[in-house]
C-alpha cells in the first residue's frame, strides 16, 4: 500500500501528470455516463470496421482534434520562443485553403466535378496553400524578431486580414472541390482517417527534429532569456523567426487538411476560433505562456483533451451554443488544479502531517 | 533623481505626440482623399468626425479598462463576450420581460464587478495566466448569451433608456453647421453615450495618475517583484485592476446596446482584438508598465479613421463582407511599423 502511496506521489511530481490526468478524468466520465444510461459501458473505447474504416468515439476524437493538435505543435515553439502567441493561425489555415482551391478551381470558379477541369494537379495547390502559410510565418516572425513588436500585435495583422485575403482569393464565394482525389485529406487512408495520420506525421517529424538536433535547447534558452543567449552565441532574431515559419508551416497543413474535409474553401469559417484552442492547447499542457521551457507532449495532449471535452459534451446532449459555458467551467478547473498555489498548499499540508506524524514518532 | 522623473516624463509624452501625430497624418490622407475639392464626398464635415465617437463610444470605454489590465501586464480578452451576455440581459429584460431600465442597469454594472472579481482573484491571488483565465470568461459569456436567448431581440419597448440613446447633444454655438440640399440647416451632434464614454476616459485618467491604485497599477506593471518589495499589495492590485476592467466592460456594453438597440448572440464579436490594437496604438505595452488611457483614446479614434475611410471608398465597400479588414491591416501595419522605427531612432539618440 505504501509502495502505491509512495509511486503515486513520484508520478504526481512528472510534468505530464496533469495533462493525462484530465483526459483520463473525461474517460471517466463518459465511462459513468454510459454505465448510467444502461449502455454497454466501455462504449466509449469500443472500435468498430465499418465499410472498410475504423469508427469509434476514440476515433471520432483522434480525428477531429486533428487541426487542434497540428496548430498545438507550431504554437508550443513560437509561445516558448518569443512568449508571446500567435493569434494569426486560424486565419492563416483560411487563407491556405482558400489559395489552395483557388489554384485548383481557377479564378472564379466555384464548382470543380470532374479531374480534367482542374487547372492544376493537385499537390501544386497543397504545396501553394501550406507555402502561403509560410510566408505569413516569415511575415510574423519578421515583425517579431527583427523589428521587435509584441507577438500579440504583430500577428493581429494578419489575424484581421488572412480570411479577407482568402475571400478576395475566392472572388468572395465558396470554392468547392468535388474531387476524391482532394476529399482524401480530410477522408481516410487505408482504414484510419487520414487527418489522424497527417497530425502523427507531424508530430514524428517534429520530435524528430527535436531529438536530433539542439534547436529545443536553443528555443528554450532564447526564450528563457533572449539577450543571453545572443551573447551565448545564439542567433536569437534567426530562432524566433524560425519558430513563427515553423507555426505557419503547421497551419497551412491544418488549412489543408480543414478545407478537404469539407472539399470547400469556406473562408469564412475554416479555422474559426481554432487560434484559442490551440493556446489553450499549450496551457493545458503545463506549458507556461510566459516562454521559456517547453513539453510539446503536453500540448498535444491538451489539444486532444480539449477535444474529448467538446465531443463528450455533445454526447451528453448539450447544445452547440451552450457548449462554451462547461467548457469554459472545465478549462477553469482544471488550470486550478493546475495552478502553483494550490501546489505549494498542497505541499505544505504535507509537510505539516509529515513533521506531526514524526513528532508522534519521537513522543 | 529630479532630472530622471522628468525624463522619463518626457519621454512618454514624446511617444504620445508621436500618436497624436500619426492620427492627425492619417486623418489629414482621409480628408484629401474624400472631403477635398472635386472628390469631396462628405469627409470633410464635421458631423464625419463625430461619428466616429458615436460609433466607438462602447469601444473608448471598453479600451480604457483594457489599457488598465495591460498596465499590469495582464490581458482581458473577455471583453467582446461580457458585451454581448450585456446586451442580450437589458434587450431580453426590457423586451421579453419587461423589467424597468432602472433595474437592469445596475444589474448589469453588478454583473461586470462579479465576473471582474472571479477572474481577478484566479489571475491575483492563484496565479494563473489571465489569458487563460479571461479566455475561460470569454467562453462563458458568449455561451451565457446563447442560454439566455438565441435569437435576436430587438428593443422596441419605450422607456427612458431608449430616451436617453436616441437624445442628441448638438454642438454649441451651431459649430460647423451645414446647409444640406434641401435648405435645411444641419448642425452637427453627439449623443449621450460619446459624454459618458468621455467622462470614463477622464475619470480613469485621474485614477491612473493620481491615486493609489492607479500608481500600483503601473508599478506592478513595470516589475511585480520589484513591487512587492516595496509593500504594495500586488494580488490585490490585480483583483482590482481586473474588476475595473468588467465594470468598465459592463458600462461599455450598456452603451453599445444604446447604440445597436438589440442583443444577439454574435454581437460584438472580435471587440477584445479592436480594443486591445487601441491600446496598443496608443503606446501600451503589453508586457505591462507603460502606457496612457489618452494613447488609448487617441487609438480608439485611429481605429475609427481607418474603418471610416474604408467605408469612404465604394470599390471596398462594394465587395462587402471581411473584405475591407485587408485595408485595415495594411494601415494596422504601416501604424505598428511606423510606431516601430520611431522607438528605434529614440532608442538610438539615447
Amino acid at each position: 500500500m505504501k509502495k502505491v502511496l509512495n509511486w503515486l506521489k513520484k508520478i504526481s511530481k512528472k510534468p505530464l501528470f496533469l495533462p493525462l490526468f484530465s483526459v483520463f478524468l473525461v474517460l471517466i466520465i463518459n465511462v459513468i455516463y454510459d454505465a448510467a444510461q444502461g449502455n454497454y459501458a466501455l462504449e466509449f473505447f469500443r472500435l468498430e470496421l465499418k465499410e472498410g474504416a475504423l469508427y469509434g468515439r476514440i476515433i471520432d476524437i483522434l480525428n477531429r482534434g486533428s487541426e487542434a493538435a497540428i496548430l498545438a505543435i507550431g504554437m508550443t515553439l513560437v509561445v516558448s520562443s518569443s512568449a508571446g502567441t500567435d493569434i494569426s493561425v486560424g486565419s492563416v489555415m483560411s487563407l491556405a485553403g482558400s489559395l489552395c482551391c483557388m489554384i485548383l478551381a481557377g479564378f472564379g470558379v466555384t464548382h470543380v466535378r470532374e479531374l480534367g477541369d482542374l487547372q492544376a494537379p493537385i499537390f501544386v495547390g497543397v504545396i501553394a496553400g501550406i507555402a502561403v502559410a509560410g510566408l505569413c510565418g516569415v511575415f510574423n516572425g519578421f515583425l517579431v524578431a527583427k523589428m521587435k513588436i509584441q507577438p500579440m500585435v504583430a500577428t493581429l495583422i494578419f489575424f484581421t486580414a488572412g480570411r479577407a485575403i482568402g475571400l478576395l482569393l475566392t472572388n468572395n464565394k465558396m470554392v468547392y472541390i468535388h474531387l476524391d482525389q482532394f476529399k482524401v485529406f480530410g477522408g481516410k487512408l487505408w482504414i484510419f482517417p487520414t487527418p489522424t495520420v497527417i497530425a502523427a506525421a507531424c508530430i514524428l517529424v517534429m520530435t524528430l527534429i527535436l531529438k536530433t538536433t539542439s534547436l529545443g535547447m536553443y528555443v528554450q534558452s532564447v526564450g528563457i532569456n533572449p539577450k543571453a543567449s545572443r551573447i551565448a552565441g545564439i542567433n536569437s532574431v534567426a530562432i524566433i523567426l524560425l519558430c513563427y515559419v515553423i507555426c505557419g508551416l503547421f497551419s497551412g497543413v491544418a488549412g489543408i487538411v480543414a478545407t478537404s474535409r469539407i472539399y470547400s474553401a469556406d473562408s469564412n469559417n475554416i479555422g474559426l476560433n481554432l487560434e484559442l484552442d490551440a493556446i489553450l492547447a499549450v496551457a493545458l499542457g503545463g506549458n507556461s505562456l510566459g516562454g521559456g521551457r517547453f513539453n510539446l507532449a503536453g500540448s498535444i495532449i491538451g489539444a486532444y483533451t480539449i477535444q474529448a471535452i467538446t465531443t463528450t459534451m455533445y454526447a451528453l446532449g448539450v447544445a452547440k451554443a451552450q457548449a462554451p459555458v462547461y467548457k469554459a467551467i472545465i478549462v477553469i478547473l482544471i488550470v486550478v488544479v493546475q495552478s502553483p498555489v494550490i501546489k505549494a498548499y498542497f505541499a505544505k499540508r504535507r509537510a505539516q502531517k509529515a513533521t506531526l506524524a514524526a513528532a508522534a514518532g519521537r513522543g | 533623481m529630479i532630472e530622471m522623473k522628468k525624463k522619463s516624463i518626457n519621454s512618454h509624452t514624446i511617444l504620445l505626440l508621436i500618436t497624436i501625430g500619426l492620427f492627425i497624418l492619417l486623418y489629414a490622407a482621409g480628408y484629401f482623399m474624400y472631403g477635398f475639392g472635386d472628390n469631396a464626398k462628405g469627409f470633410e464635415k464635421l458631423q464625419t468626425f463625430l461619428d466616429i465617437f458615436r460609433t466607438n463610444a462602447a469601444l473608448i470605454c471598453i479600451a480604457c479598462g483594457m489599457t488598465c489590465v495591460m498596465l499590469t501586464g495582464g490581458i482581458d480578452i473577455s471583453v467582446g463576450s461580457l458585451v454581448a451576455m450585456d446586451c442580450m440581459i437589458l434587450s431580453v429584460g426590457m423586451e421579453n420581460n419587461g423589467t424597468s431600465p432602472t433595474l437592469l442597469v445596475p444589474f448589469v454594472l453588478l454583473i461586470g464587478i462579479v465576473f471582474g472579481a472571479v477572474q481577478g482573484y484566479l489571475i491575483g491571488y492563484l496565479n494563473i495566466q489571465p489569458f487563460i483565465v479571461t479566455m475561460g470568461g470569454m467562453f462563458f459569456a458568449r455561451g451565457m448569451t446563447a442560454m439566455i436567448c438565441t435569437d435576436q431581440v430587438n428593443i422596441t419597448v419605450q422607456n427612458w433608456f431608449k430616451e436617453v440613446a436616441g437624445l442628441k447633444v448638438y454642438m454649441p454655438f451651431e459649430l460647423g453647421a451645414v446647409v444640406n440640399k434641401r435648405g435645411v440647416k444641419m448642425v452637427p451632434y453627439i449623443n449621450v453615450p460619446v459624454l459618458i464614454a468621455l467622462l470614463c476616459v477622464i475619470l480613469v485618467f485621474l485614477m491612473l495618475r493620481y491615486t493609489r491604485t492607479g500608481r500600483s497599477m503601473y508599478a506592478v506593471g513595470g516589475n511585480q517583484q520589484s513591487a512587492a518589495l516595496m509593500g504594495l499589495n500586488t494580488k490585490r492590485t490585480k483583483m482590482i485592476t481586473y474588476i475595473l476592467s468588467s465594470f468598465l466592460c459592463s458600462i461599455g456594453g450598456i452603451l453599445y446596446c444604446m447604440n445597436t438597440m438589440c442583443g444577439t448572440t454574435t454581437q460584438a464579436l472580435g471587440l477584445e482584438m479592436k480594443a486591445i490594437s487601441s491600446a496598443v496604438i496608443g503606446g501600451t505595452l503589453l508586457t505591462g508598465g507603460v502606457g496612457n488611457v489618452f494613447g488609448s483614446f487617441i487609438g480608439v479614434l485611429i481605429n475609427g479613421t481607418i474603418n471610416s475611410i474604408v467605408s469612404f471608398n465604394a470599390d471596398l465597400t462594394r465587395l462587402g463582407g471581411t473584405v475591407p479588414n485587408v485595408v485595415s491591416a495594411f494601415l494596422l501595419f504601416v501604424f505598428i511599423m511606423l510606431q516601430a522605427i520611431f522607438a528605434k531612432i529614440r532608442e538610438r539618440k539615447q
